[in-house]
């Protein structure tokens, strides 16, 4: 799992742009548009930018009707555009699965821990290098940077054999561990930009007033982090929830699985694929991480550069 | 200034003191938890494979034999290996040619939406926050499913074209469509984020030297090289080196499509390669070397992303 973020920056709201819907931007007044010439550039601009949207919406919008279509629309020669007549079958036949059900524990248990894991080591490890200056830090800053684009295919094969090795394949306490070489890094790299941003001198006010430098960190500068964990916490859970090559590697026990291992179990095995719950447990999967996708967008399009979620 | 550009001023040098001892000790404590994990989960691993790579390492030494050193021999035998050269160069013509088409498409996508109205890009802006916000493993399963030979949408619009014989084509049959449809499939998820990107730091430009250039008589082709491009370059080359390391370890698409094909050879990339070698066919010391290369590989490309990262706001 190779992350990769930028430092946080305060979302870009450029000052003349003016923001419509929640964290979107919109395009300056631009380029002349009042000119008459320019007019037949915006119909056709219009135009090809609807038919862009519509080719990248289709697979989302294809996802959902089947999940919705009964197996006879689903096997029918023609393809059915439009969910009618459909059935919430897929869902129910997902939902009351004992497979889904484990794979929904497994996954919820390996975040929990990442989650908890990365949050508590990073906002340590952040503070360090954005309070004190020490030797080695510069060079410790940038292996954080480097120790993210290390790809999960270049160390599974050690990973496995570590694993194996001491008993934890399987085990949601050697799927954490991995996920949390990845996530740290990231997590430092976010939360340190954070703790950049809160000012020192509320923490040597605290300690004038007898606290102690610790104290300080953990009663004044970390309840002022709320949002920087906030997203560090949805970045390094989505992280983990998304994650496949090395479940794949380190997961190899059926009960083990974790909801994207799952997901690929339905097909290959059955004869006639059974496309109409593999699209209602697609669903499933996708609807938490686009409501936690939601509500960090701005963030995401400005301090981070995907890694953390591709 | 870009929104990529907008990050903290790079490390001082010198001007800052040192901390005190005592403050000197407390950062080394903090940073323990965080530098043991990673050491455990990561740098461990890193020496083992590292020493793996330069043994003899297959089933017999899984199953107790002592591993034999046998210096540079693995690595010697993979770049002696065609098969690790085709896979090689698959690997990099498809990383390659994939960032390519992303950044293309992405960048148009984004000047896109400065040209057309407020409400279309808007909804498009959406659109693209929920194709990047899909997991990997879910849109996988749609394409899948899109390209499925028996009932699969894509074969029936053919058709219906008039395409007649592509009804029931199965495109993860052969090497050609299925590197198309991984690569369709790839573009289609990376895209969004070039979009968001691209269209942060188009909307970054300052307004009066577009209108400047308007006055100036330049028309849409000479503002956008001699205004637009200039100043979203640099983020232009982070996004672009990014994709590239992105594609260049692409793993779980091909592993996952090539589950319908039964052409995995044909189809191997790097990282369905060292899984190939190493976890299928239990020789970790080959698999090991090839893992060493890609990651030798990766960073040589990351050390130019990380420089630019570094680099103060031009």
């Amino acid at each position: 799992m190779t992350t990769v973020t930028t430092p946080p920056t305060p979302p870009a709201t450029g000052a003349a742009t003016g923001v419509s819907a929640p964290g979107l931007r919109t395009a300056p007044p631009a380029l002349g548009r009042r000119r008459p010439g320019r007019r037949g550039l915006a119909v056709v601009a219009n135009a090809v930018a609807v038919v862009f949207g519509l080719a990248w919406l289709f697979p989302v919008y294809w996802m959902l009707n089947t999940a919705f279509l009964t197996d006879r629309q689903i096997q029918q020669r023609v393809p059915v555009l439009f969910p009618v007549g459909g059935t919430g079958s897929h869902f129910a036949q997902v939902l009351g699965s004992p497979a889904f059900w484990s794979a929904m524990r497994m996954s919820l248990a390996i975040a929990l821990v990442v989650v908890l894991g990365a949050m508590v080591f990073g906002f340590f490890a952040s503070l360090a290098l954005s309070r004190f200056r020490f030797r080695g830090r510069t060079q410790l800053i940038v292996a954080v940077l480097v120790v993210q684009m290390i790809p999960a295919e270049a160390l599974f094969i050690s990973q496995y054999r570590m694993l194996d090795g001491w008993g934890l394949l399987n085990s949601v306490a050697g799927m954490s561990l991995l996920y949390l070489g990845a996530s740290i890094p990231f997590t430092i790299w976010m939360l340190k930009g954070f703790v950049d941003g809160v000012p020192v001198e509320l923490e040597e006010a605290a300690m004038l007033d007898g606290c102690s430098r610790m104290g300080a960190f953990l009663r004044i500068t970390f309840p002022l982090l709320g949002s920087g964990l906030v997203a560090s916490s949805i970045f390094a859970f989505l992280a983990s929830w998304n994650e496949y090559t090395l479940a794949l590697v380190a997961l190899t026990s059926d009960d083990a699985r974790t909801l994207p291992l799952w997901l690929t179990s339905f097909s290959g095995q059955n004869q006639v694929t059974d496309w109409g719950a593999i699209m209602a447990g697609s669903t499933l999967m996708a609807v938490p991480v686009v409501i936690l996708f939601m509500t960090v967008q701005k963030r995401m399009a400005s301090g981070l550069t995907a890694g953390a979620v591709k | 200034m870009s929104l990529a550009l907008r990050r903290r001023p790079p490390v001082r040098r010198a001007a800052v003191p040192l901390s005190s001892r005592s403050d000197r000790r407390l950062a080394l404590l903090l940073l323990v938890p965080a530098t043991a994990t990673v050491l455990l989960a990561l740098g461990y691993p890193l020496v083992r494979q590292l020493g793996m790579s330069f043994q003899r390492f297959g089933l017999e030494q899984q199953f107790g034999r002592p591993p034999e050193f046998v210096g540079l021999a693995n690595y010697q035998a993979m770049l002696t290996d065609p098969t690790f050269w085709a896979v090689l160069g698959r690997s990099v013509g498809f990383c390659l040619l994939v960032a390519a088409i992303t950044m293309a498409v992405g960048t148009a996508g984004a000047l896109l939406l400065t040209a057309c109205s407020r409400p279309v890009a808007v909804a498009v802006q959406v659109v693209m926050l929920l194709a990047w916000a899909m997991p990997v493993l879910s849109s996988l399963q749609v394409f899948q499913w899109m390209f499925d030979s028996r009932s699969g949408v894509v074969d029936h619009a053919l058709a219906a074209l008039g395409f007649d014989q592509m009804l029931g084509f199965n495109w993860f049959a052969q090497p050609s469509t299925f590197f198309a449809v991984a690569g369709l499939l790839v573009t289609w998820m990376s895209v969004p984020l070039v979009v968001f990107m691209v269209y942060a730091a188009v909307t970054q430009i300052d307004t009066s030297v577009l209108e400047a250039a308007a006055l100036d008589g330049a028309g849409p082709a000479q503002t956008f090289r001699h205004v637009v491009a200039p100043s979203i370059a640099p983020v232009l080359a982070l996004v672009t080196l990014l994709q590239i390391i992105w594609d260049l370890r692409v793993f779980t698409q091909f592993h996952v499509l090539q589950s319908n094909g039964g052409i995995t050879e044909q189809t191997n990339v790097l990282g369905t390669f060292i899984y190939q070698v190493g976890l299928a066919g239990g020789d970790y010391g080959s698999a090991s070397a090839a893992a060493m290369l890609l990651l030798l590989l990766t960073l040589l490309i990351a050390a130019r992303y990380i420089a630019l990262l570094l680099k103060e706001p031009a």
